[in-house]
């Protein structure tokens, strides 16, 4: 019935705590309604680790590692349209909590002061991406074309927004839908 | 000659809006049910002029409406798309300058400079983050300062001197160096005469002064900016404590 090429849509969240892509999930039986409009590529509700050519990226969280700006610039290159969702990617977020303590201090506390399974020891494997100094918002690191903030937007929020931006309008939220908590 | 004072009146957006000699375009505006944006300024104090949220183009002239006394047939602007872009812009490096963590501050839904965000339709701070360090102070027994959220408005400093006589609060240093300071040697609030129940524990716009042990006590989503917008807040007889 519909002859159209489906939108492609790839989400992923970086320092965030999923809790967007759970709003997201959230508009329950709407999302068959989404599945007739659009398809996934990279998600972690697929499972795909790269993304490919798509209209629309999603980036829920802040930048706080390596691996966040290689998955952003991924998104970035490859995305016609690229959101920033939630609190986290518009502005760090809670994760930006740590911004003001040095991040020597952080490790210690979190895992030396702290009793640990096999002694106290500061994790160093090479497969784990190096942090930054800071959490940075992802505009500060990439061009973003939309904000949608909440934390988290509600479901029904999602909802307005992404319709709005599937079927080629402006995306415009009335006064309480646009929330910074 | 004679004419009673109440006749004077400027326009504001093409209404007429009656005045008084002495009484600035923020208190005529206010008083005719116009809203101007504003930040730093309560009606309950003298103007301060700080935050520019309140600039208008007066003839042309871009002035702070709330320290500008009205003046007979002045044609002012105040709700255009320009003003209202300068002043969202004014309120992203507000956000940018301190360190605004919305989900994890107590004032949110409660809070003037959010609201004015919300009213602007502000979609993100759009500037690079400052990230600057700002203190926490927790030494009094019922009061936290938290000098992440303080947006220099003054309203405390003001209250303090002006209501409770006790001058609690100042601002010190220049430019971006700017910041809030506490009047005791050791520059700590529980070394201070302050007390939960002053006016200016209750003025704060922002989450900078919070109560102890009120914690979340109207629960997020039921608070004052989540259904209505500043400028029907800020037209109320009486603004509510900000808390
Ligand atoms: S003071 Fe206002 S703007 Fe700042 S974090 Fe708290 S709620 Fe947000
Ligand atoms: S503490 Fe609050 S009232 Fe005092 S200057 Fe800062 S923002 Fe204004
Ligand atoms: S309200 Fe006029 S400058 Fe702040």
């Amino acid at each position: 019935m519909n002859e159209k090429r489906k939108i492609r849509l790839a989400t992923c969240s970086l320092a965030g705590c999923f809790g967007c892509h759970m709003s997201l999930l959230d508009i329950d039986e709407k999302l068959f309604d989404l599945l007739g409009m659009i398809e996934f590529d990279r998600t972690p509700f697929t499972d795909i680790k790269h993304c490919g050519p798509c209209d629309i990226g999603i980036v829920e969280g802040g930048v706080s590692n390596a691996e966040n700006v290689h998955v952003l610039k991924e998104f970035r290159k490859h995305c016609k349209v690229l959101v920033a969702i939630g609190a986290c990617a518009i502005t760090g977020g809670v994760p930006a909590l740590r911004n003001n303590i040095d991040l020597w201090d952080c490790f210690q506390e979190v895992y030396l002061y702290e009793g640990g399974l096999e002694g106290n020891q500061i994790p160093n494997d090479p497969e784990l991406p190096l942090p930054f100094d800071k959490v940075y918002p992802v505009y500060e690191v990439v061009k973003v074309d939309y904000f949608l903030p909440g934390c988290p937007p509600s479901a029904d929020t999602i909802w307005k927004f992404l319709t709005d931006l599937i079927e080629g309008r402006e995306p415009k939220l009335d006064y309480e839908m646009l929330r910074y908590d | 000659m004679g004419a009673p004072a109440m006749s004077k009146t400027i326009t504001i957006d093409g209404k007429n809006v009656p005045f008084q000699d002495g009484q600035t375009i923020m208190n005529a505006a206010l008083a005719a049910g116009v809203y101007i944006p504003h930040l730093c300024h309560n009606p309950q104090f003298e103007p301060h002029g700080s935050c520019k949220l309140c600039v208008v183009s007066v003839n042309g002239r871009n002035m702070t409406s709330c320290t500008m006394p009205a003046a007979e047939d002045m044609v002012v602007a105040n709700n255009t798309p320009e003003l209202n872009s300068d002043r969202k812009a004014l309120v992203q490096m507000l956000f940018v300058e301190g360190n605004h963590i919305c989900p994890a501050c107590e004032a949110s839904g409660n809070c003037q400079l959010q609201a004015a965000a919300y009213y602007l339709n502000m979609l993100s701070p759009h500037y690079t983050h400052f990230y600057q360090p700002r203190a926490v102070d927790a030494s009094h027994p019922d009061i936290f300062l938290d000098l992440n959220r303080c947006i220099l408005c003054e309203l405390c400093v003001r209250a303090s001197r002006e209501v409770d006589g006790k001058n609690v609060f100042g601002i010190s240093g220049r430019g971006i160096g700017t910041r809030l300071v506490v009047n005791a040697a050791s520059g700590r609030l529980g070394d201070t005469n302050f007390a939960a129940t002053d006016k200016a524990a209750h003025v704060c716009p922002t989450g900078t002064i919070l109560i102890k042990r009120q914690g979340y006590k109207i629960p997020i989503g039921q608070r004052t900016f989540d259904h209505k917008k500043i400028s029907e807040v800020q037209m109320e007889p009486m603004e509510p404590d900000h808390e």
